[in-house]
């Protein structure tokens, strides 16, 4: 994996903010499916996050696949740590494992809706 | 060949599956960004093989991803992955 400038900044944005979500479009205006289930998933459990829309910035936009090595967008990171892409998020959803995680981690979760 | 057959002989050759359903649900994205006129561009992959055994979630799907690269990086806009070992499919079932 070769180092990119833009990896600086992925570095600090994951570090800043203890949920980021690397999406399409804004939590308000979600510009694909994908990125507007794992918004949803978030808006369920009360988490509070920050994220930044990729389709605003090629840079960025290619830079996150290959700082996490994943393919996809959305990518969601949880203490500077990549959990996963809108599959796992709402798989782990689903099962519970995505609040016990959150918890573990140290992440407010409020659930609004219980499953 | 079809990017849907090119998409289930790398997974056959790969994982050798026990159960893989390949849904092409470009239809649903028509008109969205990444769509072609000739479709095949979403996709939705269900995998169950003795060897997602032991491994998370990330992994089997970055072990997907691997075998799908070129499709990945060429036709395919959006790859939905749900990867399962047998034991997890028939509790799932």
């Amino acid at each position: 994996m070769s180092e990119k400038p833009v990896f600086e900044r992925i570095r600090r944005d994951v570090a800043d903010n203890e949920v980021f979500l690397y999406m399409k479009g804004t939590p308000v205006f979600p510009q694909c499916g994908f990125s507007a289930a794992v918004v949803q998933v978030l808006s369920n459990l009360g988490v509070r996050f920050s994220s930044a829309n990729v389709l605003e910035d090629p840079e960025l936009r290619d830079g996150i696949k290959h700082f996490s090595n994943w393919p996809t967008i959305p990518q969601l990171y949880v203490k500077g740590e990549f959990v996963g892409g809108c599959d796992i998020i709402r798989e782990m959803y689903e099962t519970g494992e995505l609040a016990e995680f959150l918890n573990s981690r140290g992440v407010n979760v409020q659930l609004a809706n219980p499953a | 060949m079809t990017v849907r057959s090119s998409i289930e002989s790398k997974l056959s050759a790969r994982f050798a599956p026990v159960a893989l359903t390949i849904v092409d649900e470009s239809h649903l994205h028509a008109g969205h960004v990444g769509a072609r006129a000739e479709g095949e561009t979403h996709f939705r992959v269900e995998i169950v093989a003795a060897s997602f055994a032991g491994r998370s979630r990330l992994e089997r799907q970055r072990l997907v991803y691997a075998a799908l690269a070129d499709e990945l990086a060429g036709p395919v806009h959006a790859l939905s992955v749900r990867a399962l070992t047998p034991t997890e499919a028939a509790a799932a079932s």
